[in-house]
C-alpha cells in the first residue's frame, strides 16, 4: 500500500521537475517580454532528440549532450532574432505569442524532416540499476532528473540574484522605460532570455529522454505541461515554477496509479482550468506589487 | 556639450515636437518650464534615445547622437531622472542603485554606492527593501541617486519636485545645487518655475511643442509673460 503510494509520488516527482524546468522557461521569457513561448515544448524536443542523433552519428553522449543544448541555444536565440524581433515594435504581446506558436510547429516539423518520426530511447547516464526505496523502485535515471534539476534551480537563483545580466533581466521586466534609461539594451537582454530558456529547456529534454523516449512531438505534452506548471507556481518567482512542476507531476501520476492511466494527461489540463478561475495568480502569486 | 537643433518627434501622426533649438554648455544648470502637455517629458525622452525623433539633430560633447541607441548615450554620459521616478519595483533599493551603474558593468560600486549613502542617508537605512515601498520623496531621491550612478556628465531631471512636500522640494532643490557644485551638467524640466528658475544659470520656455523664450534665470522670472503664466502673478 504505502510502497505503491511511494513509487507513484517519485516517480511523479522526477516527471515534474521535468515539468518545472520547462515552466521555468516560460517564466523567464514571460518575464523578460510578457510574451508565453509556446515553442518552449520544442526546445525540449530539441535537446532529446538532438543528442540521441548525435550519438547515432558517433559522438560520445557527453559531447553530443553540450553539442544538443548548445544548438538549443542558438535555435532559441534564433527564434527570437528573426522571428520576435522584428515583429516586437509594431505587433502586440498576442500577436507574438502566435509567433510562437507558428516557431513551434515549424520547429517540429523541421525535426521530422531533419531526423524522424520515430520513438527514440536514449541511454541512462549511469545505467539502469534499480535501487529500493522502502519497497519502491527508481532507477539512477531519477536521482539525475531530481539532482539536474536542483542544480539548475540554484544557479538560475544565482543568475537573477547577483549577476548583472540577470538583473538587467529582471530590471527590463519591472521596467522597461526604466531599464533602457539606465542604459540596459533591453533587444540583447530578450535575445539573452530566450538563450536561457533553449539552455533549461534542453536540459530538461536531455534528463528526462531516458526514462520516458524522445521523439519529434514530444515538446506538445512537455509544453503544455511545463506551461501548467508555471501557471500554478505563478509569475512572480522562478522557484514556484519548479513547486508547480512537482505538483502537476505528482497529481499526474497518482491520478494516473489510482484512478486510471487514461486521464493521465487530462490531469494537467484540469488543474489550468482550477487555477485559471480560482486562483489567476498562481499559487504563490503576489498581486499588484509588481509594477509601481 | 549639448546642442539641439531643430528636433522634431511625433507620436503616430501626432507632432510633440516642433523644431527645438537648444543648448545646454558644460557646468551650467539649464532649466526648461511649460504647462501641462507642452511636451518637457517628450523632449527629454527623445534626447535619451527611448522615444523616436523624426527630424533635427542631437549632438552631444560634437558627436551625433541621432542614430545611436539610448544605452549607448547613458555610456557616452547622459543619465535621467525620469518622470515619475520610474523604480525597479520589486528590487530592492540597492539593486537599483547598482543597475544604476549597468553601462559600467556594475562595477567599482562600493565607492559609488557609499557616496550615495552620504548624499541620501536615507535610502542607506532601506538599502534592503523593495525600492516599491518607499515613500515619494525617498524615491526621488533613489532616482536621483540611480541616475548619478552612471557618472553621468550631463544628468537630465524631469519634474523631481513633483507631487512633493515643500520641505522636500527644498531638500531635492538642495541637492540640484550641489550637483551643479560639483560640477555636473545638469537640465531640468520644472512646472515649479519660480523654485526652478531661480537656481537655474539659463532657461528655456515651451509651449505646445515649440520653444518660445529663452533668456537667463533671472531675466525670465523678470519677464511679463512668464509672469503670467507660470508663477501666477
Ligand atoms: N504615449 C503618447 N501617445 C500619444 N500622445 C502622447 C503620448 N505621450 C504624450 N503625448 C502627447 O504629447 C504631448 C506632450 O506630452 P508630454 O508628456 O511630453 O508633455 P509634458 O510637458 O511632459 O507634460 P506634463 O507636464 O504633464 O508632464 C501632449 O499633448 C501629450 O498628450
Ligand atoms: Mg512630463
Amino acid at each position: 500500500m504505502f510502497s505503491e503510494f511511494l513509487q507513484y509520488l517519485l516517480s511523479g516527482i522526477t516527471i515534474g521537475s521535468t515539468y518545472g524546468l520547462v515552466g521555468l522557461g516560460f517564466f523567464i521569457i514571460y518575464n523578460a517580454s510578457h510574451v508565453i513561448n509556446f515553442a518552449q515544448g520544442e526546445f525540449v524536443m530539441i535537446g532529446g532528440m538532438g543528442t540521441v542523433f548525435m550519438m547515432q552519428a558517433g559522438l560520445p553522449m557527453p559531447v553530443a549532450i553540450i553539442m544538443a543544448i548548445l544548438l538549443t541555444i542558438v535555435i532559441g536565440m534564433l527564434l527570437e532574432k528573426l522571428a520576435i524581433e522584428p515583429s516586437r515594435k509594431n505587433a502586440s504581446v498576442v500577436t507574438l505569442i502566435i509567433i510562437t506558436i507558428g516557431a513551434s510547429i515549424f520547429l517540429r516539423g523541421l525535426a521530422q524532416v531533419v531526423w524522424d518520426k520515430d520513438f527514440h530511447t536514449m541511454p541512462a547516464f549511469s545505467g539502469e540499476e534499480t535501487i529500493h526505496i522502502l519497497g519502491a523502485v527508481i532507477v539512477p535515471q531519477n536521482l539525475w532528473v531530481l539532482g539536474g534539476g536542483g542544480v539548475i534551480v540554484l544557479a538560475i537563483m544565482y543568475f537573477f540574484g547577483r549577476t548583472a545580466l540577470g538583473k538587467a533581466m529582471l530590471a527590463t521586466a519591472y521596467n522597461p522605460l526604466a531599464a533602457q534609461l539606465v542604459g540596459i539594451n533591453i533587444r540583447t537582454t530578450l535575445l539573452w532570455s530566450f538563450g536561457l530558456s533553449g539552455l533549461l529547456g534542453a536540459i530538461a529534454g536531455i534528463l528526462v529522454a531516458p526514462i520516458t523516449f524522445t521523439s519529434y512531438d514530444i515538446g506538445i505534452m512537455l509544453g503544455l505541461k511545463g506551461f501548467c506548471a508555471v501557471i500554478l507556481g505563478g509569475f512572480s518567482h522562478g522557484w514556484a515554477a519548479i513547486v508547480g512542476g512537482i505538483i502537476v507531476g505528482v497529481a499526474e501520476s497518482l491520478g494516473a496509479g489510482y484512478i486510471s492511466s487514461e486521464y493521465k494527461d487530462a490531469i494537467a489540463f484540469i488543474i489550468i482550468l482550477l487555477v485559471l478561475f480560482f486562483m489567476p495568480d498562481g499559487l504563490f502569486g503576489r498581486r499588484g506589487t509588481d509594477r509601481v | 556639450m549639448l546642442k539641439v537643433s531643430g528636433l522634431t518627434s511625433h507620436y503616430g501622426r501626432i507632432q510633440a515636437l516642433y523644431g527645438i533649438d537648444l543648448e545646454v554648455h558644460e557646468g551650467e544648470l539649464v532649466v526648461l518650464v511649460g504647462g501641462n502637455g507642452a511636451g518637457k517629458t517628450t523632449l527629454l525622452r527623445t534626447i535619451s534615445g527611448v522615444q523616436p525623433m523624426t527630424g533635427g539633430s542631437i549632438e552631444f560633447k560634437g558627436r551625433d547622437m541621432g542614430q545611436m541607441s539610448a544605452d549607448a548615450r547613458v555610456m557616452y554620459g547622459i543619465a535621467q531622472v525620469p518622470e515619475g521616478r520610474q523604480m525597479f519595483g520589486p528590487l530592492s533599493v540597492e539593486d537599483n542603485l547598482c543597475l544604476g551603474a549597468f553601462t559600467r558593468r556594475m562595477r567599482g560600486l562600493d565607492t559609488d554606492l557609499e557616496k550615495m549613502y552620504a548624499m541620501f542617508p536615507i535610502l542607506k537605512t532601506k538599502r534592503k527593501d523593495p525600492a516599491g515601498t518607499l515613500s515619494g520623496g525617498q524615491q526621488q531621491m533613489l532616482a536621483i541617486a540611480r541616475a548619478l550612478m552612471a557618472r553621468p556628465k550631463l544628468l537630465l531631471l524631469d519634474e523631481p519636485s513633483m507631487g512633493l512636500a515643500p520641505n522636500l522640494v527644498r531638500e531635492i532643490f538642495g541637492t540640484i545645487l550641489e550637483l551643479k557644485a560639483e560640477g555636473t551638467t545638469i537640465f531640468l524640466v520644472e512646472q515649479n518655475a519660480f523654485a526652478a528658475l531661480s537656481i537655474a544659470d539659463r532657461g528655456y520656455v515651451l509651449e505646445t511643442g515649440r520653444i518660445v523664450l529663452s533668456d537667463s534665470g533671472a531675466a525670465l522670472l523678470d519677464n511679463d509673460r512668464v509672469k503670467q503664466a507660470y508663477l501666477g502673478l
